[in-house]
């Protein structure tokens, strides 16, 4: 379905009162995953760590600055946005602040009727209808289509969001943060939407949140990222039960737990996220936990390798075991994007 | 009446409304809780409901002149902090009663160096010398686990990550070992990791000063891992109050436990239903006689026109009862 291979996005820093090149932001540096038809594949990490500027570049609203991105077989990774167009319908992606996605000037109708009018889909009457089936299926009355976005809660805001990506059958579609500013009774209705059209059309997601839990309960494997790089990725599952990297572990132990009888040993970073403006040349967590080994990560290949089917690691001395990281060199013919 | 010795603040029937377009607005109604000393009590709820406005009745800095405290009494320390002359609320706020909000970068001024705004504070409540004031500073530094603190004083607030800003800011609310501090959101703005170093740097200093908290969080995660008690917030009401793992144990009101049910955990199965409170949050605009939470929900309030009673269902453990959703 979706075939990402060392993906990077380098942003141009310029800084001074005369704009000059001061050097890049690696906001993706060398992400390879996969998203199968009708799976969410979850991803997480810290804010700046990436994450919606990987998205973007997967729906092409960014372009890479090298690796490749195929989706169904075909590679969408240099083409222009002409060339883009037609396959565009096929990729949506939808955003933590719906507002900001959505024209205040138009009525709901119209948002969610433009995809058609851009693909030059049905007639007047045909897409009206189009539209009522959509504000049915997210759960809205068909009344709203009269109304402005403004007009409407967060929540129902969101539903918006989620007709228009809909309209014109997607197999991918990019979740930014799309709960994260939703109360949470709120929360639960729109992911239960997600999940509910996700079993009727077969829909992949790329799923980005910073909420773990909230992750774990629409992913099927979860990827966890760290300044650019992916560091561990597995079925949901198994990346909650049995973590193998520094960061992954560290993350899932800041959960908080609604439940105050389970008191789980918080393991607590020292420091901040490095900055993706010329990071650490070798590994950035290992460099935030001023790690003993971390000079051997130094011009290291600390890409994803495969410790169990389905669970793939970060070849990293300062963040994972003596075991895994021998396991990973041993197997070091298997490394490469997680398949 | 003043309040028992162990109990820091009592808040009590407070009512605040802002006057708007549409008519008084009632963003507090009649809410009443109390902070026992040394002790964590979390104010909970989704947004809008008035977790914000009841924390800024409390130290009186409503937004003016919309905002206006129309009854009740907020106790602390033998004083009613509703009558309290201007200079009283102004040598309390930074003084006893430390605040902390979810965006740093209110509570300080981005063109000033962290350590003067930090000797400030020691300036005008302790009145210490410059020298005195700048030592002070430096000692709250590292008491807020900022490291280098000599160097960081030097810094101007952009120059810091959001964590970082957060921790000064607790240095501000604390340096004049206040008795009460109220965080309201001090979290939310955060990720995952950095908010748990937050949290338990605050906890780290309640052992040491001993103040009581207000946290004011919309998520239940937060709360169960840090509050004594609970105090639960829809549409301007207090719904329920209890001891945390009473709470969590077992929830009265059916918005507590809409709210509970709601959220996924861990351990919730992987794309299984997740409960749901239909509708959407009561707007206050909207007068409502009885229960808003009824209204929510679509139903007639047994009491229909009545304010369900809040009564003490257990020791200690209070909710709004009506027997159409209030289950014992
Ligand atoms: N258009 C841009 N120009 C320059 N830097 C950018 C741009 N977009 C994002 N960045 C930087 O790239 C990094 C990753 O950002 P982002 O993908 O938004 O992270 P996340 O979604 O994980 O919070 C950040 O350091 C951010 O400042
Ligand atoms: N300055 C204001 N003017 C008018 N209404 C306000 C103002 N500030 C808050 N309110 C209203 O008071 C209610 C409670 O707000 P608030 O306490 O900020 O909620 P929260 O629980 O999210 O902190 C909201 O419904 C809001 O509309
Ligand atoms: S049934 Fe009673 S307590 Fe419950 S929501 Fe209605 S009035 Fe409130
Ligand atoms: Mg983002
Ligand atoms: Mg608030």
């Amino acid at each position: 379905m979706l075939d990402v291979r060392d993906l990077c996005v380098h942003f141009p820093v310029r800084s001074g009162i005369i704009p000059r090149h001061a050097g890049f932001v690696r906001a993706v540096d060398g992400v390879s995953l996969h998203i199968q038809p009708g799976e969410t594949l979850g991803l997480v990490g810290e804010s700046g760590c990436g994450k919606s500027t990987l998205g973007k570049a997967i729906v092409r609203l960014l372009k890479p600055t090298s690796g490749s991105i195929h989706l169904e077989g075909t590679d969408i990774t240099g083409l222009n946005q002409r060339a883009l167009r037609p396959l565009r319908r096929n990729f949506q992606m939808i955003f933590q602040d719906p507002a900001e996605s959505l024209d205040p000037r138009m009525s709901v109708q119209a948002i969610i009727e433009e995809p058609f009018i851009i693909h030059g889909l049905g007639d007047r009457a045909n897409r009206r209808k189009q539209v009522h089936e959509l504000l049915d299926r997210v759960g809205l009355p068909a009344a709203a289509g009269e109304r402005y976005a403004f007009e409407f809660s967060g929540g129902q805001r969101q539903r918006i969001g989620i007709a228009r990506a809909l309209a014109l059958k997607p197999k991918l579609i990019v979740c930014d943060e799309p709960v994260s500013a939703l109360d949470v009774s709120v929360q639960s209705q729109i992911l239960n939407l997600l999940v509910e059209l996700q079993r009727d059309f077969a829909l992949s997601y790329l799923f980005i949140a910073h909420d773990l839990s909230v992750v774990k309960h629409v992913s099927d494997r979860v990827a966890v990222m760290y300044l650019g790089k992916l560091v561990e990725l597995a079925p949901a599952e198994t990346i909650y039960r049995d973590p193998r990297h520094a960061y992954t572990k560290a993350l899932l132990s800041a959960i908080p737990s609604p439940d105050p009888k389970v008191k789980r040993a918080k393991i607590l970073l020292e420091g901040d996220v490095p900055s993706p403006i010329n990071p650490p040349p070798g590994s950035a967590f290992g460099h935030r936990m001023s790690h003993p080994r971390y000079a051997e990560t130094i011009g290291a290949d600390l890409s994803l390798g495969r410790i169990a089917p389905g669970h793939w690691l970060a070849a990293d001395p300062c963040c994972i075991s003596n075991e895994d990281l021998a396991a990973l060199r041993k197997g070091s013919g298997t490394r490469q994007s997680p398949a | 009446m003043s309040p028992p010795a162990d109990i820091i603040l009592e808040v009590d029937k407070l009512i605040t409304s802002f006057e708007t377009e549409r008519g008084m607005l009632r963003a507090v109604d009649q809410v009443s809780f109390s902070v026992p000393r040394g002790k964590t009590v979390g104010i909970v709820g989704e947004s809008g409901c008035g977790k914000s406005v009841t924390a800024m009745s409390i130290i009186r800095l409503l937004p003016q002149p919309a905002g206006r405290i129309l009854g009740g009494q907020v106790r602390f320390k033998g004083l009613d902090l509703v009558r309290a002359s201007d200079a009283e609320m102004q040598k309390i706020r930074g003084g006893d009663i430390g605040v902390i909000f979810q965006e740093p970068m209110t509570a300080l001024n981005p063109v000033h160096r962290i350590g003067r705004q930090v000797a400030e504070i020691f300036r005008i409540h302790k009145k210490f010398s410059r020298r005195d004031a700048w030592d002070a500073a430096t000692e709250m530094l590292q008491r807020v686990r900022i490291p280098d603190p000599e160097k960081r004083m030097m810094d101007y607030p952009h120059q810091l990550s959001g964590g970082m800003r957060q921790r000064i800011v607790i240095a501000l609310a604390l340096a004049c070992k206040p008795s009460l501090v109220i965080a309201d959101e001090p979290t939310t703005a955060l990720d995952v990791t950095v908010q748990a170093q937050i949290l338990d740097l605050m906890t780290q200093l309640q052992d040491e000063i001993g103040m009581s908290i207000i946290l004011i969080t919309h998520d239940l995660g937060v709360i169960a891992e840090t509050c004594d008690e609970v105090v639960v917030m829809y549409a301007g009401r207090v719904v329920e109050r209890a001891s945390a793992a009473d709470l969590f144990d077992h929830p009265l009101h059916a918005y507590t436990r809409g709210l509970l049910q709601s959220i996924p955990t861990l351990e919730t199965p992987s794309k299984a239903v997740l409960q749901t409170i239909p509708g959407m949050v009561a707007s206050l605009a909207d007068h409502v006689h009885g229960c808003r939470f009824c209204q929510r929900m679509g139903r007639r309030s047994s009491v229909s026109n009545e304010r369900p009673r809040f009564a003490e269902v257990a020791p200690g453990h209070w909710a709004e009862i009506c027997p159409l959703c209030t289950s014992q």
